[in-house]
Formats: structure tokens, sequence, C-alpha cells
């Protein structure tokens, strides 16, 4: 129960984030090209990411040994997971900039709109590369939690569900507002995502090397709280030292 | 040959990302876990696995590339 709900939030999570992104480059597209080209080059980017999940879903689960599974994708999450705390981390404490979605847009609207006209009528090529691309690329990490974490769990209807009902509120919200979503908590999210791919990382990457959690699934609450105790830890440690070397360059200067 | 470089790129971004030390740190963790296990320290390794990761993570926070 605990698994499947941890399962279910964070291929939800995961997927709100990325689809986000998405979101932000097929609106700028659709408002500066045309929205048959963002909505085809959207639609191509979806129909690619289902094959790729209908393909390798199913032989993974088959062909695989689950013990090798589970060490490939442990350590793959863990590395993954890692890296999007890493940015949440950096992002926190104020050594990074925090992911600004209207920026983001609003270059992408200038670069696009820079862009060579088309002719009427015909399709817009540079458009639906750039909405196939943001979909696909973002949606390719999601891709790869929904796989790996269905091949884990040896299902994949919790992690599927978590990822589609993603995907159809990010599209709805975004089909209501016609904006870049920029008051979504994307770093809270990331953060929370961090520390849970960084648990399934650890826990699936320890089975498969043999490690027996004596506590279960118990065990994924465990590690998941003492992964964001230690992110925040390291937050409050990265801010400390920022200020107080700020301090240094301040009084070095003053004398 | 442009599409192997390409293709190589991808996944070097996909997997390194922006740190190489968590790639590196990522693969440890696992490989630390197996001699660990190999060498009966099973209670020992769900003790020290999460501690290395957050050593590994703290790291590459320190080393920014």
């Amino acid at each position: 129960m605990t698994g499947t709900a941890l399962l279910v939030a964070t291929a939800f999570l995961a997927s709100a984030v990325e689809m986000v992104e998405a979101l932000t480059i097929v609106l700028a597209v659709g408002l500066t090209r045309g929205w048959r080209t963002a909505l085809i080059g959207m639609a191509t980017a979806g129909a690619a990411l289902a094959i790729v999940i209908l393909a390798l879903g199913p032989s993974l689960v088959r062909w695989v040994p689950l013990r090798g599974l589970q060490i490939v994708v442990g350590t793959l999450l863990l590395i993954f997971g890692l890296q999007w705390l890493r940015k949440a981390i950096l992002r926190s404490s104020g050594l990074k900039a925090i992911h600004d979605e209207a920026a983001i847009f609003a270059r992408e609207i200038e670069q696009l709109a820079a862009d060579a006209a088309y002719g009427a009528g015909s399709m817009d090529w540079n458009g639906f590369v750039v909405s196939f691309k943001g979909v696909f690329l973002e949606g390719l990490e999601v891709a790869f939690i929904v796989l790996t974490f269905g091949a884990n769990a040896g299902r994949f209807g919790p992690s599927i569900a978590g990822a589609v009902a993603a995907v159809v509120l990010v599209a709805g919200v975004g089909l209501l507002v016609h904006r870049p979503l920029s008051r979504v908590p994307e770093n809270t999210i990331k953060f929370t995502v961090g520390v849970a791919l960084t648990t399934f990382g650890t826990f699936w990457g320890g089975e498969g090397v043999g490690v027996d959690w004596r506590l279960g699934d118990v065990t994924l609450l465990l590690l998941a709280g003492f992964y964001a105790a230690a992110a925040f830890g390291l937050v409050a440690w990265l801010k400390a030292t920022s200020a107080s070397r700020s301090m240094a360059t301040t009084e070095g200067s003053a004398a | 040959m442009k599409w192997i470089s390409t293709f190589g790129r991808f996944w070097y971004d996909f997997v390194v990302g922006d740190s190489v030390v968590l790639a590196i740190g990522g693969c440890a963790v696992i490989v630390i876990g197996a001699l660990l296990v190999w060498a009966g320290a099973n209670a020992f390794t769900q003790i020290a696995l999460p501690v290395i990761v957050v050593a590994t993570l703290a790291a590459s926070l320190r080393w920014p590339r």
C-alpha cells in the first residue's frame, strides 16, 4: 500500500513538472507559428512516447531478469533523483536561478517569431520540430520513470495512472489559461520528486545487489524522511556558507 | 558519423546531466552496496547506503562539475 501510493504520487509529480515545461514550449509555438503546427508536433511526440513505452515495457519485464533490472534501474533512478535534488537544493539556497516559465516562454516566443515566415496553408516544419522536441524530450524522462517503476513493481498500472493524471491536469489547465503555468511551485515539486526517486533508487538498487531491507516497504518512508532532512540540512549549509563568504568579501573590500 | 555523436551526446546529457560527480557516485553507491552484502554486512549496508548517497549529494554541491 505504502509502495503503491508512493509510486502513483512520484509518477504524478514527475510528470507534472515535465509537462509544465513541455506546455510552455507548445504554447509558444501555438501563439507564434499557429496551433495546427503546435498540436501536430505535440500529438506526434505523444505517439512516439507511447510507442517507446509499449515497445519497451512488456519486453523489459519479460526478458530482463528482475535482479539485473533492479540494479540498472536502481542506479539510474538514484542518479536522476540526485540530479533533481541537487538542482532543487541549489535553487532553494539561492545559488541557482529559480526555473522561470514566464521567462522561458518569452524567449521561445522571441526566437520563433524571429525565424523565417512560412507560406500560409503549408506545414511549418520549424514550429513542428520545436513542438515535437519539447514534448518528446520532456516526456522521455517521464516515460523512463513510468517504465522503470512499472517494471520493478511488476505492474504498470500505478505509474501510468499517476502520469496520465498529471498530463490530463496540466493539459486541461493549459487549455483554460493559454499561458505558461508560472505559478506552479516547480522547485518544491522537484525537491519532492528528487527525494522520491533517490529513495526508490536506493531501495531497488540495494535489493538488486542483495540487500534484505528488514522493514520492507516501511524502509521507503524512512529513506524518504532521511533524504528530505539531509536535503534541508544541505540547503541551510549552503545558505550559511554563501552568507559567510559574501560577508568576508564585504569586509575584505572595506579593509 | 554525426548521428552517432548526437546519439552519444543525448545519452551523456540524459544520464550524466549537470554533474559527473552524481553519475560516478550513483554507480559507486550500488557497487559499495554489492561489496558490503558480499562481505556479509547486510545490516550495516542498510545504514551505510543512505549515508553514502547523502555524502555523494553533498560532494556534488561542493564540486559543480
